[in-house]
Formats: C-alpha cells, structure tokens, sequence
C-alpha cells in the first residue's frame, strides 16, 4: 500500500487544474514536435529546456510540461516513421520496417491508431513497473560508494557504444570527447581554472544545453541544406481514420511481450531505446516465423516496436531516477531538465524529495492518458504539420535555438559554441560517430571525475580500490562485456535496414 | 577511409594536446599534486587509442555532398556566427530577417519564399517571445552606435576581437 500513498501524493502534486492545463499544452507541443520531420524528441525538449527556465514556472510545473512534451515526441515521432518512412530518432527505425508497407496498403489511418494504443500500453506498464522497481533500486543504490559510481558510468558509456554504434573506437572517442569537454572549467576542489586555454568565457566550463542544442538542432540544419529539403514532405496520404479494434485485440500479447522485453531493455544503463524496440520487434518476429509476414506492413510489426520502445522509455526512467544515469539520448535531455531544475537524480531524491520523484511519475500517467484520448481523434491536425515545408521550418528553429541559448546567459559566446557544436555534430554524424555518447560525456562527466576522486582519496590512491567490492566487479565485468560482446554479435544480431521504395 | 583517416590524425593530435595541456593544470594544497590531473589523462589517453583504431582501421568513405552544398553551408555557418554576435547589438527583429531569410535560401533556392519566411519568422517569433513567452527582454530592438557595432563583428576576427 505504500505505493498507493506514494502515488496519491504524487497526484496531489501534479493534478491540479493548471498543471493538466499544462499537461495539454506540452502534449500537443510535443506531439507536434514530435511529428515534424528533422526534429525528434531530444531535439525539440532540448530546444525547449532553456524557454521553459526563462519562463519562471516553479520545478513541478516545468517537470510536468516537460515530461508532456518529452512523451508527446515520442507519440508524434511514429507519425513521420509511418507516413514518409523517416524515423524521428533511432528507436522509430524499427517502427517504419512494418508502419510504412502498412500506410502504402492504404491503412495508414490504422497504423496510426494502433501504434498509439501500442504506445501507451508500453509507456503506461514502463510506468507502472518503475513505481514498483524503482524504490527498491534505490535502496540498493544506497550500498554505492565511489568505486561503484565510476564503475556504473563506465558501464553506461560502455553499454551505449557497444550498442549504439557501428565501430567501438568511434562510441568510445565520442564519450571521450564528451568527458573531455566536461573537464573543462574550475576545478571544484582547487578552485583553480583547467584546460580554458585562458580564455575567461570558459571559467564556468560548457553548458550542456549548448552542447546538446548545438549537436542536434544546429547540425539538422546543415543536413537540411546538403539535402534542399527535398524527400520532406512526399509521401502517403492518409484516408480515413477509424479504430482498428480488431487489430488491437489480436495484438494484445504482442504488446504485452513487448512492452516487457522493452523495459528490461530499457533499465540497463546506457542501452536504452532504440535496444528496446529493437528487442521487442525481433523476438516478435521469431515468435510469429516466417508465416508471419513481418517486414510487409502486418499489425504486430507496427505494434511490437511502439509497445518496446514506449516501455524502454519508460524503463530508462529507472538508472535515470535511482542512480543518476541516464539510458538513452531522450533520457539524458530529461536528465538535463532536472539538472537545470536543480533537482539532483540518485537514491536520495526518493527519501528527500518524494514529491518531486512521485509527482513526475504521476505526470507520465497524465501526459500518457492524455496523449491516447488527443491522438485518436486529431491525428489528422498532426499528420498536417508534416506538410510544412523545411524552409520554413528549419530558419525558425535555428532562431527559436538562439532565442533560447541566448536567454541562458546572454552572452554571444555560448551562441557562437553552439554554431560550433552544430558543424561538429554534422561532422560526427557523417562519419558514422555517434553523438549522444558525446550529450552523456559532457552531462556526466563531472560526476564520474568526482566519483573517481573520491575513490583515489579514500584508497590513498590505491588502484585495486576500484575493484574491491564485489558489486563494483560485477559492474566492471558488464561494462567490459557490454563494450566487447556486440564486436562478435555484429555479424548474427544483423539491424534490419529500413526499407527503401 | 581517407576522410576517417583525416578525422583519427586530427582527432590524435587534438587528443596529445589534450594530454600536454592536462599536465600543465594548476594544483594547489586544497586539491593535492595529481588528482586534477588524473582524470583528464585518463581521457586523453583512451582518446589517444581510439583515434588510432580510426587512423589504421578506417570505415568506408560517407557519401560527402558535392562542392556547392559545402559552400552553401559554409555561407550558412558564416550567418550563423555573424547572427550570434550581432543579437545584442542589434536586437532580434533585424538581424532574424536576413539570417532566417539567408538559411531558408540556402535551404531552398527561392528568393521570395527565403524574403517571406524571413521577415514572417522574425515577426512570428518576436510577437510570440514578446507577448505570449514575456521575453521582451530578449528579443528588444535596439538601435546601436558604430563602435558597439565594430565590438560585436570584431568578436569573430582573429587577434582583433576579444
């Protein structure tokens, strides 16, 4: 029953007449955020986190329009995968492997309707399996000293390179150049500067807002300039929508198998989203053989990736919450939020601040209910802003990144890093190196140096310190393996590549 | 594999460097002799190593865009950096209208749509920020003196600028 009255204090938190106001704006925002192409969730929350701070709405408010918008993206995302055959982020590939064959069947209004119910049948028992594990998980993270911590971020940075990525070295430089980038500033124990290259504007070492606005909106715009904005706005044409009821009872099972592949998925730290719905779509398709005709646009191939990669997102939420690290680049932008609300992720923010912890968990529920009852019936409005075409929309979202790194700090020097940010996100993506390994550098890597520290102090800089508890090596030997096993699976665990007309 | 290669050297000699610069750090009684130091190694090194996996195993060639995209993000970026410093000084009305205009040309080639989402966005967003986000303070026009506008262009030439 613990959990009920944890739950209550979480509504009575986040269910007032304003913050559902709110609910429904970040839904739709975030929805249609979401939906437009070149700009996925990450991009969109992180373009939005500094206009909300400017905008002076106390820590629940923000955090329960955030979280509506952060879902809401993540709704509006299968929208573009669906009807154009371009997934909004890395985990809606597997979505457009069945969702587009099924729209060009003329089904496009049922693809719609059932990979939103897929969805918030994914998020909504992600959510419901986080009230039940998170608590204990953050009991257990109490037995985490500093040997443990820099052991657990190595198995996140781990973990999202040899998941991620196509080639090891290219993940690990990455977070190097991520972590790197975090040293950057005054040292906090000296209190002198390090590696600014003297120049004063580096004192306070790079927000990771700019980073993280830089690396993805910015760079979008220059991919948009290579490409003029051609293959934005074709596509297929959406009839008629109704609800598929018969669909989404014969998919039932596959979403609840799903939606539990993809929380395990999504609770390993690091590995996030796009494994989740990966998972979930494979072992879907081994379950149903050859007979069951994935790949050519059946219900339970739209479904299975929606449901997993809703419940990673969800699941993700628990090493975020409990522990401080974050599963996925979404996860890591809502980590971001807390941070810039000044809310500090780890197990005492279950025993200290159980509002904040409940209240957002109580906020998912809302955005997500919310969310199914917005999506059936407007579908229509939101398949109408993939029509806005990318000369427009690309401008107006490099100002409104401007605006809001601007309002940061107002200096011209967080701006013009951003700019730089953009040419080396455009840089990195070209040359298959992925990016958010650099997001979660940048956003951990103070901790993880502390951590370290920490660990050299109390061990009188003994090395054998870091691997002297048994939870540490268990951490150690997953993060190694996590970082080499998937340099041998490359060649059976194949990623199916999206189709092409 | 060239353009990997390119990308290992740079990234090496970025990564040394890194290296030279972290153990040159201050440290202090407060801090000890190498703890500041230690961290940064540590990444400089691993930084090191993989950028010579990227040297001696490079992945194929990406599909680089042909010689008029390059320029035509290399116009942008420009605007991009001028739009940066010129947003005090300035305002945001005027600045917006051409670098928005500017990117949407670049965007796609077609004057009147590039002048019309120009001066649409930079009004769009000015009402939006202005009366619906109330950041006036932001997005204020502003009228400025000559010098305070040489200060802000000088920002981006080098060893002129600040």
């Amino acid at each position: 029953m613990d959990i009920l009255s944890n739950l209550a204090l979480g509504f009575g938190v986040a269910l007032s007449p304003y913050t559902l106001f709110l609910a429904v704006c970040g839904c739709f925002l975030g929805t249609i955020i979401g939906a437009l192409p070149g700009l996925g969730p990450s991009n969109g929350v992180a373009i939005l986190i500094p206009i909300t701070f400017t905008l002076g709405l106390d820590a629940t408010s923000a955090l329960v329009l955030m979280t509506s918008v952060y879902y809401g993206a993540m709704y509006g995302g299968r929208i573009s995968s669906i009807l154009l055959n371009i997934p909004g982020d890395e985990p809606a590939l597997m979505t457009t492997l069945d969702g587009y064959p099924m729209a060009k069947q003329g089904r496009a209004g049922d693809a719609l309707v059932l990979s939103g119910v897929a969805s918030f049948v994914g998020a909504f028992l992600a959510t419901i399996g986080l009230m039940l594990l998170a608590p204990s998980l953050a009991r257990v993270a109490f037995l985490f000293g500093p040997a443990e911590y820099f052991a657990l971020y190595l198995l996140a940075f781990c973990t999202l390179g040899g998941m991620a990525s196509n080639n090891q070295a290219k993940a690990a430089l990455a977070a190097c150049i991520g972590l790197g980038i975090a040293m950057i500033g005054v040292d906090s124990s000296s209190g002198l500067p390090r590696l600014t290259g003297g120049n004063l504007h580096l004192y306070d070492g790079v927000d990771f807002l700019v980073a993280i606005v830089g690396l993805f909106a910015i760079a979008e715009v220059f991919f948009f300039i290579e490409s003029h904005g051609k293959g934005s706005s074709i596509g297929v044409k959406l009839e008629k929508v109704g609800i598929p009821w018969g669909d989404i009872w014969s998919t039932k099972w596959t979403m609840l198998r799903a939606s539990g592949v993809g929380f395990i998925a999504g609770i390993l730290p690091g590995a996030g989203a796009s494994l989740g719905s990966f998972m979930a779509y494979m072992s879907e398709k081994s379950i149903a053989g050859e007979k069951g005709g994935f790949g050519t646009g059946v219900p339970k191939g739209v479904a299975a990736p929606e449901a997993g990669n809703n419940a990673a997102a969800g699941g993700a939420l628990v090493p975020m919450l409990t522990l401080g690290v974050p599963g996925s680049g979404t996860t890591a932008v809502l980590l971001a939020l807390l941070m810039t609300l000044n809310i500090t992720p780890g197990p005492t923010l279950f025993t200290e601040r159980p509002e904040v912890v409940w209240g957002l968990i109580a906020s998912l529920l809302i955005a997500n209910v919310v969310l199914l009852l917005m999506n059936v019936p407007m579908v229509k409005i939101f398949v109408k802003v993939l029509m806005v075409p990318a000369w427009i929309l690309l401008p107006g979202v490099t100002m409104i990144s401007f605006v809001g790194i601007y309002s940061l700090s107002g200096s011209y020097f967080d701006l013009l890093m951003m700019v730089g940010f953009g040419v080396l996100g455009y840089i990195l993506r070209k040359l298959d190196i992925p990016t958010v390994p650099v997001i979660l550098g940048i956003l951990l890597g103070g901790n993880m140096e502390d951590a370290l520290r920490r660990a050299m102090t109390l061990s009188d800089g003994d090395v054998t310190y870091l691997f002297s508890s048994p939870i540490a090596i268990g951490l150690w030997v997953a993060a190694i393996a996590g970082f080499v096993a998937p340099m041998f699976l490359r060649n059976i665990l194949r990623k199916p590549q999206a189709i092409t007309d | 594999m060239a353009s990997d290669r390119i990308f290992g050297l740079v990234a090496l000699i970025t990564a040394v460097a890194y290296i030279a610069a972290a153990t040159q750090i201050q440290t202090n009684l407060f801090s000890g002799e190498y703890l500041p130091k230690l961290f940064p190694l540590l990444i400089g090194g691993v930084a090191a190593i993989c950028s010579l996996f990227m040297l001696f195993k490079p992945d194929p060639e990406p599909d680089w865009p042909a010689a008029g995209s390059w320029i035509s993000m290399g116009v942008a970026v420009i605007v991009l950096a001028i739009y940066a410093v010129l947003l005090k000084p300035l305002g945001f009305i005027l600045p917006t209208i051409f670098a928005a205009g500017i990117l949407s040309y670049q965007i796609s080639p077609n004057a009147r749509n590039a002048a019309l989402s120009g001066v649409g966005l930079s009004l769009g967003l000015f009402v939006l920020f202005k009366f619906a986000l109330g950041l006036g303070n932001i997005v204020a026009y502003r009228i400025p003196t000559p010098a305070k506008l040489w200060d802000a262009i000088s920002i981006l030439i080098p060893f002129v600028g600040h």
